[in-house]
């Protein structure tokens, strides 16, 4: 979906995107790479390691680029992958 | 990143933890159904101790299995048949079906049709997959016209139902297709029907790469859900006799959204008016 910005928020610069902890129940993931591909974020990417399905399972590759939009645990057919909100640093 | 595999995956609760992980292939888009489904009852809130989720058989069929709830896995065909007894021994339950493109339109097909002509208050979810899953892909009656299956190895000869047509003409309330890649329009259009009374249908296009795809030129989930990315428009309450599915294009989007007395209210009440002695 295209993001529309029509206007720039008064409070841009105080608001902050939230911040998200990723969480990968490796055994889980049959690799079909959805999370990878649809991530908004570009998040994610295949692994070298090896699971337990024989399979490469995801792994993050830029953590701090996350805005827990949550389409990863969405779109992943096998439950393997889900994401929690950090309380952010500071406050908000 | 956190490797915790203690932390549970929050839609855990839903599930059969004894049953999972689920036998469905890599890339299937069932898995997708599934969850879709479960977050649309967490987001509600809805009590799960008053769904009821019966499914026919299938690979899709195996969800009655999956689900936390109070759930059965019946006989091919006849979902809706065991959804309505469920339906009218006990009104106040949510009784969501959710089944093939096989189970409930070629076997289960009268059963589908007449159901939605009674608006029966039954919510229906279809996993189309244009195939037979299950029993090794053969040509079924959403295959698209020259699609290959293992009955159909010289392209599809037969035309498919366009199921959304086929729902809305029969007499449903609430009608959506959708793909198993627009994830959270369906779970919102399934938080929808949830919420409506009366008999709901929603159609998701659900990649099965393993067996149809690869006979298609999409051999992994991947190739099947670009494609559906790539093809699919939506045309919101369009008109459904003109939602085509085919290899250029998707029409996705709600078709039907509309009010009518539903087939056990009418008959609840029909019931007290006859044991009040004003039977006509
Ligand atoms: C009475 C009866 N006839 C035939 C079968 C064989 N059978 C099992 S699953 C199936 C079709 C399933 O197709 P679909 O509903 O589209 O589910 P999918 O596997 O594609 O998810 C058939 C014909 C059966 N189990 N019972
Ligand atoms: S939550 Fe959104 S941004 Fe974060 S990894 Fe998942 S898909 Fe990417
Ligand atoms: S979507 Fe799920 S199963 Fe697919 S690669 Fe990502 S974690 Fe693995
Ligand atoms: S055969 Fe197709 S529908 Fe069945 S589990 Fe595999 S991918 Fe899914
Ligand atoms: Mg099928």
């Amino acid at each position: 979906m295209p993001v529309r910005i029509w206007r720039k928020p008064l409070d841009l610069e105080k608001a902050k995107p939230p911040r998200g902890e990723i969480h990968i129940i490796k055994d889980r993931c049959k690799g079909c790479g959805y999370c990878i591909e649809y991530c908004p974020r570009r998040v994610l990417e295949e692994s070298d390691e090896i699971n337990k399905r024989g399979v490469h399972p995801p792994k993050v590759e830029e953590e701090s680029k996350c805005v827990v939009c949550s389409f990863c645990t969405a779109v992943c057919p096998d439950f393997a992958i889900f994401v929690v909100e950090k309380p952010c640093e500071g406050g908000c | 990143m956190t490797q915790n595999e203690n932390l549970a995956h929050p839609m855990e609760v839903f599930l059969r933890k004894s049953r999972i992980p689920h036998i469905w292939c890599s890339g299937c888009g069932n898995g997708i159904i599934l969850h879709s489904f479960i977050q649309a009852v967490k987001e509600l809130e809805m009590d799960s101790d008053k769904i009821a989720v019966i499914s026919g058989i299938g690979c899709i069929g195996r969800v009655a299995g999956y689900v936390n709830m109070d759930s059965f896995h019946t006989t091919h065909g006849r979902a809706i048949a065991f959804a309505t007894g469920v339906k009218l021994a006990n009104p106040e339950l949510t009784v969501v079906v959710i089944s093939g493109d096989g189970d409930l339109f070629a076997i289960g097909g009268n059963h589908f049709i007449h159901a939605a002509r009674r608006n029966i208050d039954i919510k229906v979810i279809c996993a189309n997959n244009f195939n037979y899953g299950m029993t090794g892909g053969q040509q079924g009656p959403t295959t698209p016209l020259e699609a290959y299956t293992t009955t159909s190895p010289y392209g599809n000869i037969e035309h498919p139902f366009n199921l959304v047509s086929l729902a809305a003409a029969s007499g449903a309330t609430y009608v959506a297709r959708w793909t198993t890649l627009h994830v959270r329009r369906l779970t919102a259009s399934i938080q929808k029907m949830l919420q409506k009374r009366g008999f709901g249908f929603i159609e998701v296009i659900s990649p099965c790469p393993e067996i149809y795809g690869r006979r298609n030129k999409m051999r992994t989930g991947l190739e099947m859900m670009n494609w559906l990315k790539k093809v699919s428009v939506i045309e919101n309450f369009s008109d459904p006799a003109k939602a085509e599915v085919s290899r250029d294009r998707i029409i996705i989007g709600e078709f039907v959204d509309m009010e009518k007395p539903t087939f056990e209210s009418i008959l609840y009440q029909t019931i007290k008016r006859v044991q009040e002695g004003k039977g006509r």
